[in-house]
């Protein structure tokens, strides 16, 4: 490692590549990447008769699934769609559904450096599964590249897998329920959350998070109890300041109470 | 109009959407140092998101919370996980519970 600043700030990976430890979290991270895909399958076949059920063609369904791309908006605008709404109104649920996005693109922005061009692809692979995997990595330097891999991976199955129950067009919910797939999303991210959890401080935000998003289930519509969630890391930024104090005297922002 | 045509400008919006929520933070706010706040945000908020993300993926069915037999499979997760099972082993612990659970029930 002796002349690992030679590539200066644009290398910031380099110095850890060769480590064991490095290659073996990078290991790990491809197999949640690709379990947590594989687990995702029956949704999308689902999306894709779901689809078929509201008078759209295949076509329509892979349009959702690679642009959009982010699986309950799609479900919840054509929802909307099969039961007679508007579009302005299935345009609304999926824009709502989705509004949490904008938090995890807080989240990620630290992570994902480089150019502009990048950042615009980047953006797109932005969904739980990518954010979850990302924030997973037990190494900050392995962020986007546990991001990219949850992303792209489940880009491809999901996208493949719309276009099958598109043009199957039979019914995915029973084989969901009845093998118990669902129950591999929330293990999943549990799995994701786990080590964070060994942290006094996150563990609070957790729990607060955890309960904030129980609370708004039955009063808000599906994806703002995430998004509310977020809220949460107010405790943490109070406690943290509380302990560090204020920054330098100059630069002293609002007190945290005024927050 | 007829169900493609609406279906067409649903898929539009949608992703046109979908995309500005995805890309707003790291377009505009990305390639400098955050803000302090954003940036404590940015250290704080993963475990809350996780965590919710965990709460409405066993309990939410839409609008409704229900109580069914993913719950057990999540506390058959947290068991596995805190006797340091890995990922795969965890998630399929879950299903396994799960479909057991409803088979049963």
């Amino acid at each position: 490692m002796s002349t690992s600043t030679v590539g200066g700030p644009a290398l910031p990976l380099a110095p850890h590549a060769r480590t064991e430890e490095y290659e073996t979290d990078r290991r790990a991270i491809r197999r949640r990447a690709v379990s947590i895909s594989v687990a995702l399958m029956p949704f999308a076949f689902a999306f894709g008769i779901s689809c078929a059920d509201a008078g759209l063609s295949a076509w329509h369904a892979v349009g959702f699934s690679l642009l959009v791309f982010t699986g309950g908006s799609q479900f919840a605008a054509v929802g909307v769609l099969r039961d007679g709404g508007a579009p302005a109104s299935a345009i609304a649920s999926g824009l709502l559904l989705g509004l949490r996005l904008l938090a995890y693109g807080v989240v990620m922005t630290p992570h994902l450096p480089g150019p502009r061009w990048k950042r615009a692809l980047d953006s797109h692979l932005m969904i739980d599964e990518s954010v979850a995997v990302g924030l997973g990595s037990g190494d900050p330097s392995n962020v986007r590249y546990g991001y990219r891999w949850g992303g792209l991976s489940v880009f491809v199955l999901w996208n493949l897998s719309t276009v099958a129950g598109a043009v199957v067009g039979n019914s995915a919910g029973d084989l969901i329920e009845r093998f118990g797939i669902d129950a591999a999303i929330p293990a999943s991210f549990l799995a994701l959350v786990w080590p964070r959890l060994l942290d006094e401080q996150q563990r609070i935000i957790a729990l607060v998070g955890a309960v904030i998003a129980a609370t708004l289930i039955p009063l808000a519509p599906p994806g703002i109890p995430i998004l509310a969630a977020g809220l949460a890391a107010f405790v943490g930024i109070a406690r943290a300041r509380r302990q560090d104090g204020p920054p330098a005297a100059s630069a002293a922002p609002p007190a945290p109470s005024e927050r | 109009m007829n169900a493609s045509s609406k279906g067409t400008i649903v898929l539009i919006g949608v992703a046109v959407g979908c995309y500005a929520l995805k890309a707003a933070a790291p377009l505009v706010l990305g390639g400098r140092p955050l803000p302090r706040l954003l940036d404590e945000l940015a250290r704080f908020a993963p475990a809350a998101l996780l965590a919710a993300l965990v709460v409405t993926s066993t309990l939410a069915d839409g609008r409704r919370i229900a109580l069914d037999a993913r719950i057990g499979g999540v506390i058959v997760a947290a068991l596995a996980l805190w006797r340091r099972a890995g990922f795969i082993t965890t998630v399929i612990l879950a299903v396994a519970t799960t479909a057991a659970l409803r088979a049963v029930l």
